[in-house]
């Protein structure tokens, strides 16, 4: 421990938590302020952090409830904020499913056979990754709309081809879930190829039991980031009770429809729940997020 | 044994009899493989052989890869594999290829389309048009033609607004009591959907109030390509440098059809003075947007990961969690909640500021302000991944530097500059590498905050003060004028190029840094 003068450690010790509650009121005041929006009585009224009165109009519309108001006039939810939440969860799960069994069967196989080409594709994945698919839309619409033509399941507006185009989402996932198969002792690959076991059956009942917790991981932070994309949502889901939260969202604040009140009390509402899952994962995701690319 | 010899091994599968396993397997393939060649052949059915070849590809790949065992090893594989060449790398090459086309509102469809759609259209044959009468009849009514003393009638029809088809018999005399004009009037709706066939084998739909006639197309095919008008007897000649039909005159006639146009796009990027100025004006803002906030994000998450890890602080804790939850948050709904607080006329940032210092900034109008907002929301939203990875690598630093600094007699200021930040840098470079990319392409940020708003004056495509690239790309293909597929891939193609560049920089970045830290 560095030895230091009392006096001067206590000035730095106030000026430290100062500047950290300075810091802290700052980065803090929007949620305060959306949360006392939630609560004021109409879209535009002003007031103070601590509403006066406080109306729960803008949380029951939230919850899809029709609102009637103290004159008695009856106020329908502007948009189905909660069907969005549903489609989100619905889509993320279905995606990260898919994005988890593409991505361990792939890392396992990365990590343990040798075939032709194995490091031109690991290198490739990292590169591949770093392309804005925001970019990419116009041919995901195309490519959607065309399929569309065969089928309406995989057309634009179906929940289906928003899945199929996140599964590509996969390459640094691929990379984390890889160094996690690389520090298993290779030793029990061989007692499981003494016992007869083909590579199937390897990856099946020895990897995966052992991988859980990076799995869980990656499942979490797949999940994430497809609750939170927007471009190719936002390009491939038009009507209203197809749209994710994402997409959703962003319609409550339109210069000539600006719903402020409703828009904050659909925000808690449905920001809520992610953001428990994400601090509960948190402290994975980083460490997770800076092994996975610098591990070779 | 090493582990190279060992998974040599593993990729030998000793199964030598044909088991309930591979009936299963084998049965998938196949569903797969129809259902696959079924799409194949709907997609070049609609007109897209490029799609349609991918299909067939996939379908192939299946059959090979899962149908026979030599290439065990790559089931593991092709799924991934396959999933990332659709829909990444697909897309990058086919959005290029974009970029070499008209594609476009104007140019939509493909040539066979537009033919068909010009041989679709209709009109009047003057020639046989003629006036008709309705009759009362038991069952609904009864349409009458005149012709000479006598005329034809058809058979009953409800006229109940669904398509019938009738036949018309010649009649020696006319009916002796027909419909009032404004009774004929309130069916008007309803006869548009009758077809009436006379004796000759004219069919006759409604063409007016009073009248009906034959409806013919305006063009005819003609064997050199152009299109015959029956009506004036002038001639559409298909352009396909153009992707358009022309008339006599010259002029080319909606709706034009895709097609390739070379380097047109790239050209009217490089020289058009209307589009260079906003692009170039627009790149410059994205280099300094990715440049501002990377730099923004890095010092603040740095500075606050050092007071955090600082011996003497209590409640560590406690301020971390309150210190991530900008990163927690998922982003679309705090850039959206700053969309409004920002609002000139109604955001609590300006009611407040407005009693405090007296005025309202204009945050949505102002440029410079504008731009500001975006980089006070992103480092907002940034500066948290940069404090907990910074705190990760403030914890590797050795403690006896601290100590040898402290004996120095340097200040907090001069520790931090001479220990902290050279030690530190050299594994963050890597990771600011890839926040630089991310900024530069940070298209929900700027669509979801501002929307490139305001925009620049006077220029030939709609273009903002904060439009970074990517948002800048995504507008003129999605909102506002006239959806310029063409030239949005031709400017996708440019910021590749770009990335590409960022992105091998910042691989090579990542494998010193690997080679530097040590495997694993």
């Amino acid at each position: 421990m560095i030895v230091e003068h009392p006096r001067s450690l206590l000035v730095k010790k106030l000026f430290a938590h100062g500047f950290l509650w300075l810091f802290l009121a700052l980065i803090l005041f929007p949620f305060l302020m959306v949360l006392s929006i939630s609560l004021r009585p109409g879209n535009f009224s002003t007031g103070t952090l601590i509403p006066n009165p406080i109306s729960l109009e803008h949380w029951s519309l939230a919850f899809g409830i029709p609102f009637t108001m103290p004159d008695g006039t009856v106020t329908q939810p502007p948009f189905p904020v909660l069907l969005w939440l549903w489609n989100s969860v619905k889509i993320g799960i279905i995606s990260s499913v898919g994005i988890l069994t593409l991505s361990m069967t792939s890392a396992y196989a990365f990590a343990r056979m040798k075939f032709r080409g194995r490091g031109f594709l690991l290198d490739s994945l990292l590169i591949i990754q770093m392309f804005p698919s925001a970019l990419a839309v116009i041919a995901i619409y195309t490519i959607f709309d065309a399929l569309g033509s065969v089928t309406p399941v995989f057309g634009v507006n179906s929940h289906w081809a928003l899945v199929l185009s996140y599964l590509s989402a996969i390459t640094l996932h691929i990379w984390t879930i890889k160094g996690y198969f690389d520090s298993i002792d290779p030793a029990l690959d061989k007692a499981a190829q003494i016992d007869g076991a083909t590579p199937w059956q390897t990856f099946r009942y020895v990897f995966l039991p052992m991988s859980v917790p990076i799995l869980a991981v990656v499942f979490v932070l797949a999940f994430i980031f497809l609750v939170t994309e927007y471009p190719a949502a936002s390009v491939l889901l038009r009507t209203t009770d197809q749209l994710t939260l994402a997409v959703g969202a962003r319609s409550y604040l339109y210069e000539q429809r600006y719903l402020w009140g409703d828009f904050a009390a659909a925000a808690i509402l449905s920001g809520f729940p992610i953001t428990i899952v994400f601090l509960l994962a948190q402290r994975y995701l980083v460490s997770g997020l800076a092994e996975g690319g610098v591990k070779g | 044994m090493t582990a190279q010899a060992l998974s040599d091994n593993l990729t030998e599968p000793a199964r030598p009899r044909f088991r309930a396993g591979d009936a299963i397997r084998l049965a998938i393939v196949a569903v797969l493989t129809l259902g696959l060649l079924y799409v194949v052949w709907g997609l070049y059915i609609a007109g897209e052989p490029l799609f349609a070849v991918v299909a067939m590809g996939l379908a192939v790949g299946i059959v090979i890869v899962f149908g026979s065992r030599r290439f065990y090893a790559a089931r593991f594989v092709f799924p991934a594999i396959a999933a990332v060449l659709i829909f990444i790398a697909l897309p990058v090459l086919y959005t290029s290829y974009v970029g070499f086309t008209n594609y476009g509102a104007r140019n939509l469809l493909t040539f066979d389309r537009v033919t068909a759609y010009q041989l679709s259209q209709k009109t009047i044959d003057k020639a046989t048009e003629r006036p008709f009468a309705l009759v009362r009849a038991d069952a609904g009514y009864q349409i009458f033609f005149p012709a000479g003393a006598g005329g034809f009638l058809t058979e009953p029809t409800p006229l109940d607004g669904n398509p019938a088809a009738l036949t018309a018999q010649p009649v020696d005399a006319p009916p002796a009591k027909t419909l009032e004009m404004k009774d004929v009037i309130k069916l008007r709706a309803a006869l548009q959907q009758v077809t009436a066939t006379l004796p000759d084998g004219t069919a006759l739909t409604s063409s007016g109030l009073r009248t009906f006639a034959k409806i013919k197309p305006v063009y005819a095919l003609e064997p050199d390509g152009t299109l015959l008008n029956d009506v004036d007897g002038s001639r559409l000649t298909p352009d396909p440098a153009a992707g358009f039909y022309r008339n006599d005159a010259g002029e080319t006639v909606a709706p034009g059809w895709r097609v390739g146009i070379g380097f047109a796009n790239f050209t009217r990027i490089l020289t058009s003075e209307g589009i260079r100025q906003p692009i170039l004006q627009i790149f410059v803002w994205t280099v300094v947007f990715a440049t501002l906030s990377m730099i923004l994000t890095f010092s603040l998450g740095i500075l606050l990961a050092s007071i955090l890890q600082w011996p003497h602080l209590k409640g560590k804790a406690a301020y971390r969690i309150l210190l991530i939850l900008p990163y927690a948050v998922p982003a679309f709904i705090s850039i959206l909640v700053f969309r409004g607080l920002f609002n000139q006329n109604f955001g609590e940032i300006n009611t407040i500021l407005s009693v405090v210092l007296g005025f309202k900034p204009q945050w949505g109008t102002d440029p410079m302000l504008a731009r500001a907002t975006t980089l006070i929301v992103n480092t907002w939203l940034g500066y948290p991944y940069m404090m907990l990875l910074g705190m990760g690598y403030l914890q590797a630093i050795p403690a006896e530097h601290y100590k040898a600094a402290a004996l120095e007699g340097a200040g907090p200021l001069r520790t931090f500059f001479s220990v902290t930040l050279p030690q530190i840098l050299p594994p963050f470079v890597p990771l600011l590498i890839s926040n630089f990319a991310f900024n530069f392409n940070n298209v929900v940020l700027i669509l979801l905050l501002t929307r490139g708003l305001p925009d620049i004056a006077g220029t030939q495509i709609p273009a903002g003060q904060t439009d970074i690239l990517g948002s800048f790309t995504y507008r003129i293909s999605f909102q506002d004028s006239g959806q310029n597929f063409g030239l949005a891939g031709a400017i996708s193609t440019l910021i590749f190029i770009i990335v590409g560049v960022i992105s091998y920089a910042n691989f090579v970045a990542l494998r010193r840094a690997a080679e530097a830290g040590g495997r694993g």
